[in-house]
């Protein structure tokens, strides 16, 4: 059974995704130390909190982060933790996040009511592992008022319209994103991180 | 296109579900931890726990159950009831809770709605406001704010008090009808209305709910955008599934 780390790098509900990879099939650890992200064998980033203290609560791993990720261990986003890969994000600010996924984090437009809140479509655009056995227009569990904007579109698996349309799952190699929650997503978000769980075996 | 979310909210005190509740295939009427996975099955979009223990000393119960509920559950759910401050709801966050919700104790320190917001993230503070129809000008309806469980007047304008909410952070609006609650009568589409066209927060609507057509009503005329409630569901008077069915019928997305 792989051991997944789920970065504990802020404050905010992560028994629920560590339960969630655990029916996934893996063991899941929750840590943000560096010899605890060089002995798991696949990296969660979680979605709490802001942009910018999300960023200083890595810092400390950041160099031990980037490491393991360039050097091939599968690494999911989800929700901020998903922006965090990115360049940039213009959430109460400008701040430079990882930069392993070029794009930046904006706010969705005012002319639909924020946070987007609930379950929405997620429409998958291209064939992907992470994706694999959920149907295009399955609803997951979204609570956030920034998305993507990708530089390289070919990153998209899948997008998702609520005021503009967004990558609502992304791919680049070993790197993976949700903009929704998995473990909050019922029987297609916990396949998913099964999906997740199985690359991370490979 | 978003779905309109179905959210029951259960009532506890001392750690097991109060407020008539009654299933015939439930084999431990009360358990939290059942009735969660119940109403997951059952389709539910989101739950609401209410904790209505009165003695403060008794918290260690309620964490307990937040645990041991999110331990079951892969949708989201909300904890509400008594919370008074920033180590209230990082302690409730961290036993698996998606959000809180603050009432009486946002009324009194507004400002706890930002540094809440600001440290856990705008989505998971829901206001939560006890809203009770007052006398205004002719023509012109406004609601007062209620505190401590509905007990207590506080003279605050229920728009202007969730409008302030949302420029503090809120990411949420629980927005309760004293006036309907209980009667089953249908939710105060007024109010819920006046609300939604205030600000620019998603807004679930509670109290009233007695049939389908509630439901309908307060997502097609109050422009709600989840429908809280209590009694019809527990009482499997019309379960989750067939509401949506009808909603469905009528051209509202649900999540089915």
């Amino acid at each position: 059974m792989p051991t997944i780390l789920v970065a504990n790098y802020g404050v905010g509900n992560l028994r629920s995704l560590r339960r969630g990879l655990e029916r996934a099939g893996a063991r899941a650890a929750i840590g943000l130390g560096p010899e605890e992200l060089e002995a798991a064998d696949g990296i969660v980033l979680p979605g709490v909190g802001a942009f910018r203290a999300a960023m200083e609560g890595l810092g400390a791993i950041r160099e031990a982060l980037m490491e393991q990720v360039e050097a091939g261990k599968p690494l999911l986003g989800i929700c901020l933790g998903m922006q965090l890969l990115l360049s940039k994000s213009y959430e109460n600010g400008v701040w430079d996040g990882l930069g392993l996924v070029r794009g930046e984090a904006t706010k969705l437009p005012g002319s639909v009511k924020l946070p987007h809140m609930g379950w929405d479509e997620v429409i998958i655009t291209r064939d992907s592992e992470i994706a694999e056995g959920i149907p295009s227009g399955a609803l997951m569990y979204f609570a956030h008022s920034y998305a993507p904007e990708l530089s390289d579109g070919s990153v998209e698996v899948a997008h998702t319209d609520y005021g503009r349309k967004f990558a609502s799952i992304i791919e680049r190699g070993n790197i993976f994103g949700t903009q929704f929650h998995p473990e909050k997503s019922g029987g297609p978000g916990i396949g998913l991180l099964r999906n997740f769980v199985s690359i991370v075996k490979r | 296109m978003l779905a309109k979310r179905i959210i029951p909210c259960l009532d506890v005190k001392d750690g097991k579900v109060v407020k008539g509740v009654k299933f015939e295939n439930l084999r431990v009427e009360g358990d939290p931890v059942e009735l969660a996975s119940y109403y997951e099955e059952s389709m539910a979009d989101e739950l609401v726990f209410l904790d209505i223990t009165a003695s403060k000393e008794k918290r260690k119960i309620l964490i307990d159950v937040v645990e041991k509920v999110a331990d079951v559950l892969t949708i989201p759910f909300t904890v509400g009831g008594g919370i008074g401050d920033l180590g209230m709801i990082q302690e409730l966050l961290c036993a698996g809770a998606d959000k809180v919700s603050l009432n009486t104790a946002a009324v009194r320190d507004p400002e706890l709605i930002r540094v809440a917001s600001d440290r856990f993230g705008s989505q998971c503070i829901v206001i939560a406001i006890d809203a009770k129809r007052a006398w205004g000008a002719p023509g012109r309806p406004r609601w007062e704010v209620y505190i401590e469980g509905g007990s207590k007047g506080t003279g605050l304008d229920a728009i202007e008090w969730a409008k302030r909410a949302e420029g503090l952070g809120a990411g949420e609006i629980l927005l309760t009808s004293m006036d309907k609650d209980g009667t089953q009568e249908g939710y105060d589409i007024e109010l819920t209305r006046a609300i939604c066209e205030a600000v620019n927060l998603p807004v679930i609507a509670s109290g009233g709910a007695g049939a389908p057509e509630h439901i309908l009503e307060v997502f097609e005329r109050g422009l709600a955008d989840a429908a809280l409630a209590a009694s019809i569901f527990h009482r499997n008077i019309h379960p989750i599934m067939e509401v949506k069915r009808f909603l469905a019928s009528r051209g509202i997305p649900v999540r089915m």
